[in-house]
């Protein structure tokens, strides 16, 4: 059997350990190993982007990262967006606006969208389209995705600006 | 993918001393964009694969005293392009890494990566060319020796990388006073596909004529080209559209390019002419504080100070 390696790594805000081959990606622990089974593998060489994780609060494709890569790192998954109570309001609007049919395109959609969110709270259509161009949807046409990150967009400063008042 | 054993050295005289103890098993995984689509699909093998990001001169872009800056060959083409510094001094690269590929993409694709992979159609390249970029390579023995980007590929996937060598930053003289740049690539879509053609240029302007000019071709050849002739007819020219299109023609004569599915080969030719002449135009309306965004410039409605 393959020598196994162990890694440690903060999981979702968890610390969290595995043993992995140093052959097997990202993407194959989190799914057989972790039984993290958001992220979907899709093509599994880095063009459709459904298996999108953030991997030091940047988004990757876990099918091009090893598993013995992430030792130290932080990886977020699509499991690690909603809190216990309620969904992120990206996956909220994602319901509301029918931005999915499939499916299977979904959850690197919501990772690579709350990275951008993250980085940038107010983006136009276009940076939005540039930013979601390394994810595939063969059911939407886009449109209803670019819109669901734009009614989140919108959701998310209105939050962040009531917070910030009741703060004051 | 088959079995490997995994190192992560932390300097690059550890990296250079298991890669030649590997004997030409091993392969160096920067962002692996390359690399593990190769290894899975069992296009190049290894038995030890030599992951160089935990390297500290590999992974950071700093300023030299000289004024020249260093980009380790493995930082992420993302990193490249939120850099201010390289922003500002290096436009025509600044514009290669964009559109490189998606974001996730370009968070893990590295420079050194893009040149060590030594495609043809690689989109940095002509932008490095352009730049008077060189790489510096690391040999086991803890030697060094520097590279000229335009003699860095001698073919489609070959370069002057030796067993036991490897590429571990690039260097990139301070740009002349009064320059700017562009890379422009052909696709017949928006984003996201391989170029047709590539073309990286970089002019600089003092007292209204051309002091310095660099134009990097890719995709028109086994390897990316520097235009050289082109580009030192430039020298001592009034910029104008019709010098411009002149260099567009000079280059047009060293495009050797192959037919394939992306295109013919004639109508690579002709758009190393379009492309050279559009890019030095932007470099030069960039010089004069335009702010132009190449993806999004319309070359329909003209109205330029040209």
């Amino acid at each position: 059997m393959a020598k196994k390696t162990h890694v440690t790594t903060t999981l979702n805000g968890q610390p969290t350990e595995f043993l992995c081959e140093a052959r097997q990606s990202l993407l194959e622990v989190l799914r057989d190993t972790l039984h993290l089974t958001g992220a979907k593998e899709g093509c599994n060489n880095g063009n459709c982007g459904a298996c999108t994780v953030l991997l030091d609060g940047t988004p990757v494709v876990s099918c091009l990262v090893l598993g013995v890569e992430v030792e130290g790192k932080s990886v977020t998954t699509v499991e690690g967006l909603a809190d216990a109570s309620e969904l992120h309001p990206l996956q909220q609007c994602f319901l509301e606006d029918a931005a999915l049919q499939c499916g299977i395109c979904t959850p690197g959609f919501l990772v690579a969208a709350k990275a951008l969110l993250d980085e940038n709270p107010c983006p136009t259509e276009a940076e939005i389209r540039f930013a979601l161009a390394g994810n595939i949807c063969r059911c939407t046409g886009y449109d209803k995705i670019i819109r669901a990150v734009q009614h989140a967009a919108e959701r998310l400063t209105l939050r962040d600006g009531i917070l910030l008042a009741k703060q004051k | 993918m088959t079995e490997f054993e995994y190192a992560a050295p932390t300097s690059v005289a550890e990296a250079a001393r298991l890669l030649s103890q590997a004997k030409g098993r091993a392969k160096i995984l920067a962002g692996g964009t390359d690399l593990l689509v190769q290894l899975r699909e069992g296009l190049r093998h290894a038995d030890l694969v030599v992951d160089v990001k935990r390297i500290p001169s590999m992974t950071e872009i700093r300023q030299e005293s000289s004024g020249s800056w260093r980009i380790g060959a493995a930082t992420p083409c993302q990193q490249i392009e939120n850099h201010p510094g390289i922003r500002s001094s290096y436009p025509a690269l600044a514009d290669a890494v964009r559109i490189i590929g998606g974001w996730q993409i370009k968070n893990r694709a590295t420079l050194g990566g893009n040149l060590c992979t030594s495609s043809p159609a690689g989109d940095s390249l002509p932008a490095l060319i352009a730049s008077h970029a060189e790489g510096i390579i690391a040999g086991e023995d803890g030697s060094t020796r520097r590279v000229p980007m335009e003699s860095f590929c001698t073919g489609p996937g070959k370069n002057v990388l030796q067993d036991g060598e490897l590429l571990e930053a690039f260097v990139l003289p301070a740009p002349p006073a009064g320059s700017s740049g562009a890379y422009l690539r052909f696709i017949p879509r928006h984003e996201m596909d391989i170029a047709v053609v590539g073309c990286g240029a970089m002019l600089a302007v003092t007292n209204g004529k051309i002091t310095a000019a660099r134009i990097g071709l890719g995709a028109v050849a086994p390897t990316p080209l520097f235009a050289e002739q082109a580009s030192q007819g430039l020298l001592g020219q009034v910029p104008s559209r019709d010098i411009f299109a002149q260099a567009g023609e000079q280059s047009r004569a060293i495009a050797r390019p192959i037919s394939d599915m992306r295109s013919p080969a004639d109508y690579r030719t002709h758009l190393v002419g379009v492309l050279v002449k559009r890019s030095l135009e932007i470099a030069f309306r960039r010089i004069q504080g335009e702010s132009i965004d190449p993806l999004h410039h319309s070359w329909t409605a003209e109205s330029s100070s040209l």
